[in-house]
């Protein structure tokens, strides 16, 4: 056997040995004292190439060509075995940090909008989108503004409609409704025509209890114009409720009465609880009552400064509470107001 | 107001089913609240769109029967057995109605009775249990003998409360018929507005079917001719105030003596809301329901003798100092000076329009009656009504303008009605004092006026048809109708008004279905926006990100609540005049008392509280009518710092840096600049821990930890209650319109820590001011880490640690650069506040 045969065949049990003992290998440790004894600088195949010099120069290049393959398959092998090795050993880790997903999150502390804030931003932005404008106006007022001005005279049967809070001083009263707000943009924005909405908080005297407050929001509606017609005061409620209740809403507009409009109208919807067909939220009839309007009457146009023979408008009012209590079935009013956090946290 | 179905169809032809005729009422204004059936069948609805409550009469089963004899029971003597002949055949009938004992014993009676009788499986109301609650009639024995069947009460039938006797029916009566087809009825639950008291009557309901439906109105007819002699100079009318009382009517009835009313007219008294007395009674309430006037029945012998044996006066007049008048009531009255009275020369005999007086009251024995009616002025009336506390049927109407026409045809329908069911006769006319005749209105409407209200078009021939189903007069000039008020309607008025009122009358009768929805097509007005709403709302936005609840609280409160928090000697309330309650008697001045009180019913439900209002206060103002309404933002957090979990704790507890630093947020959020936090005496605060908000000179408001003395008044708890109270108006003024913006560095910045040893009572806001004035430009950010205080640096000094960040927008700083920076720092620390910086 010559020199070069020794070595070749030599670099073979190398291989061969080296490739057997990997197997043994367990862990990350294994593997790099295994990777120092078979690739470091005193490995077996490194010590071949040193002895190259035995070999005669012709056959150099063989030898040194098999111990590189040897080398090389060495290496391979250690590569794939590392990946494999690491493949495993991320399996096992992500097995021991699984977590159970059902254990309760970590909720930040965080706010809410008051019931009452979130519709009138219903209500604000809808109006918004068909031009009309917040206005706002005080909620101690005179009888003057609240009454009168709003053809309300003195002892005007009307004025059974509104239980009233009077203030200690003689014409001065918490406002029974944002109409008020009506004559004060007239007169301010005259001969402008005007699309404004009034929001605030109106009273009524009255004991508290489950169906009754004696404070409560409410929206008042109040376009201004030459020629604003009955058919276009119809079509801006309707528009109004569409948004505000779901596009298919089915709506009616019933006459009724208001010292300040005429003709006036209750708009009813279509009882979104039992969707028409009678429930104990709508007492049976099918709808629910949600705005009070008509058009402007002519006194409460001349006592705004506009000529109602070349101005009309009409008006609406409703009472966002109402519609908050509709729309999320609240059994008692006074919850509004108590402020238990048990009921604002479910807004 | 309840209406019965059987009495309108006295007016006017009904043919359409009960659910259209709710619609059509309600949809013309006059919503129907309810249907109670009193015999008739439930309609079949698709929609529930009307709620029909009651009892309906099975014709098969409950009928109009016969009773031909009473005879007593042989075990029993509260019971009876009537032999009755149901139109097919006799039955012996068990019952212990005690308005049938008087026929015991007699035989077969000569007058027979009609009742009505209910047959073995009838459904109707148990008469024993109180309301309404249904049974079916089952065989039973009573007392040894068979029972199957009854004759039944009023309560049984669902027609009132009734239970003491069965209905004893009219003679005429058609034994046979079923129940339902003689008198079966549905009660319709009308709500008349306040401008429609014309309808508060049958003749008005029906008046307002007979326009929607297109059927004629059939006004109630007399039939009685009136007889010698007349009632000339047996009355005379004195009216002291014409415009308190326009018109009084007297009439005179003879020889009439009160009855039992015919049971069909107590039955419609009843389903209409009002109980049966006699006939001479009976018959004022009947004819109010019916045309909608009041009146009011004498008994003429009682005033003939207060006259001294001579015709009596009717004066009207107000009432004198001190007079007091006992009502009908029984309760003795004091007058006021404007109560307006209805007198004789010997004093005052009612009052008018709203109550009898006792004495002249008709009873059992009135022979002869002096009926009234008569007008007021409403005002008047209604000012009665609240002084009294006193409401009538009369006063309902009359406080709401009755017209004064009705009067004289309200006093001749009311006598043929008496003379009709109490027998005696009507005198020759009437004594009618009118001194201010009514004025019935006359609009002119165009074509043009009508489109430009409704937008819709319409002829001055479809106008006035539509105003004639209403009894107006119309007379078309071209395009205009001239429009006559009806004389029994008092809500026309003149010129502009009466014009809208006639446009209301349109629409309501065209229907405001039939009026097309359209789009506002006029002009778009300027654009203003709400400022003070778009911040106040953004506010709220940035504090609900901030972790805050809002809250809305009451704006009445009592200074005695406030005084928890506030504890000011003096402070002016706006008070009410009539509070619900002493514990709401004022308008609230602070946001802050009110949110203290919420926390303290919410301390126990959370382990932290952060919540937020925006409105309000109400500060009277000396010189002016109104209060100054400032609108306030109050803050209050108190409770733990970390929310808990399953597997971290952290106990800490919220404090004044924890508001400071929402306030923070939400100023720098609004670019609010030169935010300053000046320490504070405040009495709702703890001395050493309360902080003006200032924005340069500008105070924004107070923060701080609740006084431990005012934090004891309320329940909250032991953590500290941190809170704070602004003015959203000086909050708009400092916010500015627009800010600049910072360029964002593309060069590495340079960060470097630096301890700063500075007496203990220096004021931090005073050591990062010199570090930025030593910093300049470049140092754009400095964060404090970290206090230490202790024996290294000495007795009565702190070594505060900063982060600082230097930066340049346009090149690398170089660290030459850095090293100049942090010397003129430290210069600039030693030389301002005797600064001596720690090594590292
Ligand atoms: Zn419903």
């Amino acid at each position: 056997m010559t020199e070069a045969q020794g070595l070749l065949q030599e670099l073979q049990q190398i291989q061969n040995t080296a490739l057997e003992t990997l197997k043994a290998v367990q862990d990350e440790t294994g593997l790099q004292a295994w990777r120092s004894a078979n690739l470091g600088r005193n490995a077996p195949v490194m010590r071949i190439f040193s002895r190259l010099g035995e070999v005669p120069k012709e056959e150099r290049p063989l030898v040194g060509q098999q111990a590189n393959q040897v080398k090389q398959a060495i290496e391979t092998a250690y590569n794939e075995y590392e990946t494999r090795l690491h493949e495993a050993a991320l399996q096992n880790s992500l097995a021991r940090d699984r977590i159970d997903v059902t254990l309760p999150g970590r909720q930040p502390y965080h706010g809410r909008l008051h019931p009452s804030t979130q519709t009138l931003r219903r209500i604000y932005h809808i109006f918004a989108e068909m031009g009309f404008q917040i206005y706002l106006s005080s909620d101690v007022e005179t009888d003057e503004y609240n009454f009168e001005l709003l053809n309300m005279p003195a002892h005007h049967p009307a004025r059974d409609m509104w239980d009233t809070f009077h203030t200690t001083r003689e014409g001065v009263l918490l406002r029974t409704h944002t109409s008020p707000g009506q004559i004060r943009v007239m007169r301010e924005y005259a001969p402008d025509p005007i699309r404004v909405i009034l929001p605030g908080m109106c009273y009524r005297y009255e004991q508290i209890s489950a169906r009754s407050e004696i404070q409560f929001n409410q929206v008042e509606v109040l376009a201004v114009g030459r020629g604003i017609t009955f058919s276009e005061f119809k079509g801006t409620l309707i528009d109004f409720a569409r948004r505000m209740y779901g596009e298919n809403v089915r709506t009616r507009l019933r006459p009724s009465y208001f010292p300040f409009t005429e003709p006036s109208a209750e708009m009813d919807i279509e009882c979104f609880v039992c969707g028409g067909k009678g429930c104990n939220i709508c007492k049976g009839s099918g709808w629910l009552e949600i705005m009070g309007c008509g058009m402007v009457h002519p006194v409460v146009l001349q006592n705004g400064g506009y000529d109602p023979a070349e101005f009309t408008g009409f008006a609406a009012g409703m009472g966002p509470e109402r519609i908050t209590i509709l729309r999320h079935r609240i059994e008692d009013i006074r919850h509004f107001w108590a402020n238990d956090i048990r009921f604002l946290e479910q807004f | 107001m309840k209406v019965p179905l059987s009495w309108l169809k006295d007016y006017v032809e009904i043919d359409i089913p009960l659910p259209q005729l709710a619609r059509i009422l309600t949809m013309a204004g006059l919503e129907v609240e309810e249907v109670r059936l009193v015999g008739l069948p439930f309609p079949s609805q698709e929609q529930h769109e009307f709620k029909f409550t009651g009892i309906s009469w099975d014709p098969q089963k409950i009928i109009v029967a016969r009773i031909d004899e009473v005879m007593p029971h042989p075990n029993a003597d509260r019971l009876v057995l009537c032999r009755l002949n149901d139109g097919a055949e006799e039955i012996i009938v068990l019952t212990g109605a005690p308005n049938l004992y008087p026929y015991k014993g007699q035989g077969k009676l000569e007058n027979p009775l009609k009742v009505a009788y209910a047959r073995e499986g009838s459904q109707i109301y148990d008469g024993h249990q109180p309301g309404q609650v249904l049974t079916t009639l089952k065989r039973a024995k009573i007392r040894g003998i068979d029972s199957f069947s009854m004759v039944c009460s009023e309560k049984e039938l669902g027609i009132s409360d009734e239970h003491e006797g069965v209905i004893i029916l009219d003679d005429d009566a058609p034994e046979g018929m079923p129940l339902v087809d003689y008198m079966g009825d549905a009660v319709f639950e009308i709500s008349i507005l306040p401008n429609m008291i014309r309808n508060a009557c049958m003749v008005g309901i029906a008046r307002e079917i007979a326009a929607l439906t297109g059927k004629p109105l059939r006004k109630p007819k007399r039939t009685i001719q009136p007889v010698h002699p007349s009632i000339e100079g047996l009355a005379t009318i004195k009216i002291l105030d014409t415009s308190l009382n326009p018109r009084f009517v007297v009439g005179l009835a003879r020889n009439v003596s009160p009855n039992p009313s015919p049971y069909q007219v107590q039955r419609r008294l009843r389903l209409a809301g009002m109980r049966p007395i006699n006939s001479i009674v009976d018959s004022t309430n009947y004819v109010m329901l019916e045309l909608g006037e009041p009146l009011h029945a004498f008994d003429y012998d009682v005033l003939v003798q207060r006259a001294g044996g001579k015709a009596p006066t009717i004066i009207t007049r107000t009432a004198h100092p001190g007079e007091k008048l006992t009502t009908l009531d029984g309760v003795e009255r004091s007058l006021d000076d404007f109560t307006v009275l209805v007198c004789d020369t010997a004093g005052a005999l009612s009052i008018a329009g709203v109550m009898g007086g006792l004495e002249s009251e008709v009873t059992e024995k009135t022979r002869n009656v002096l009926l009234e009616g008569a007008s007021w002025n409403f005002i008047n009336i209604r000012q009665t009504v609240a002084s009294q506390r006193l409401n009538s049927e009369a006063a309902y109407r009359f406080a709401r303008n009755i017209h004064p026409n009705l009067a004289k045809e309200g006093v001749q329908l009311g006598l043929e009605r008496m003379v009709c069911w109490s027998g005696g006769e009507i005198a020759e006319g009437l004594v009618d004092a009118y001194p201010q005749p009514a004025f019935d209105p006359v609009i002119s409407l165009s074509e043009a006026d009508v489109q430009r209200h409704l937008g819709i078009k319409l002829t001055a021939r479809q106008v006035a048809d539509l105003l004639e189903r209403l009894e107006f007069e119309c007379r078309i000039e071209e395009d205009t109708v001239h429009a006559k008020t009806p004389p029994h309607r008092t809500d026309i008025g003149e010129g502009m008004i009466g014009q809208a009122d006639l446009i209301e009358e349109i629409s309501r009768l065209y229907g405001f279905d039939n009026i097309p929805a359209s789009r506002l097509a006029v002009e778009l007005p300027p654009q203003r926006g709400n400022p003070v709403q778009e911040m106040e709302d953004r506010l709220r936005d940035i504090l609900v990100g901030l972790g805050l609840q809002e809250i809305i609280t009451y704006r009445l409160t009592s200074p005695e609540r406030e005084a928890r928090l506030l504890a000011l000697e003096d402070v002016p309330y706006i008070y009410l005049q009539n509070p619900i309650s002493a514990d709401r008697n004022v308008m609230r001045r602070s946001l802050l008392a009110s949110m203290l009180e919420v926390m303290e019913q919410n301390i126990r439900l959370r382990e932290r509280l952060a919540m937020f209002e925006i409105g309000p206060v109400f500060i009277p103002q000396p010189d002016q009518l109104l209060p100054a309404e400032p609108h306030h933002l109050a803050i209050a957090i108190t409770g733990k710092a970390h929310p808990t979990s399953w597997d971290r704790s952290n106990s800490a507890r919220l404090d004044f840096f924890d508001l400071k630093g929402i306030v923070e947020a939400l100023l720098e959020t609004l670019h609010i600049k030169n935010v300053r936090f000046q320490p504070l005496a405040h009495p709702y605060y703890h001395p050493g821990k309360c902080a003006q908000v200032l924005s340069g000179e500008n105070s924004l408001g107070v923060i701080g930890e609740l006084h431990p003395v005012i934090k004891k008044r309320y329940d909250l708890g032991t953590s500290p209650v941190i809170a704070g109270e602004f003015e959203t108006g000086v909050l708009r003024a400092v916010m500015p319109d627009r800010h600049d913006t910072r360029t964002v560095s593309a060069f590495p910045p340079v960060l470097e820590d630096i301890a700063v040893i500075v007496d203990e009572e220096t004021p931090a806001e005073k050591v990062l001011a010199s570090i930025f004035s030593g910093g300049g430009k470049l140092l754009i950010e400095a964060q404090l880490f970290d206090i230490y205080r202790g024996e290294q640096i000495g007795p009565g000094k702190k070594s505060m640690a900063y982060s600082l960040t230097y930066q340049a927008t346009d090149r690398t700083l170089t660290d030459k650069e850095a090293s100049q920076i942090r010397e003129r720092i430290i210069r600039r620390l030693e030389q301002d506040l005797g600064a001596r910086i720690r090594s590292q």
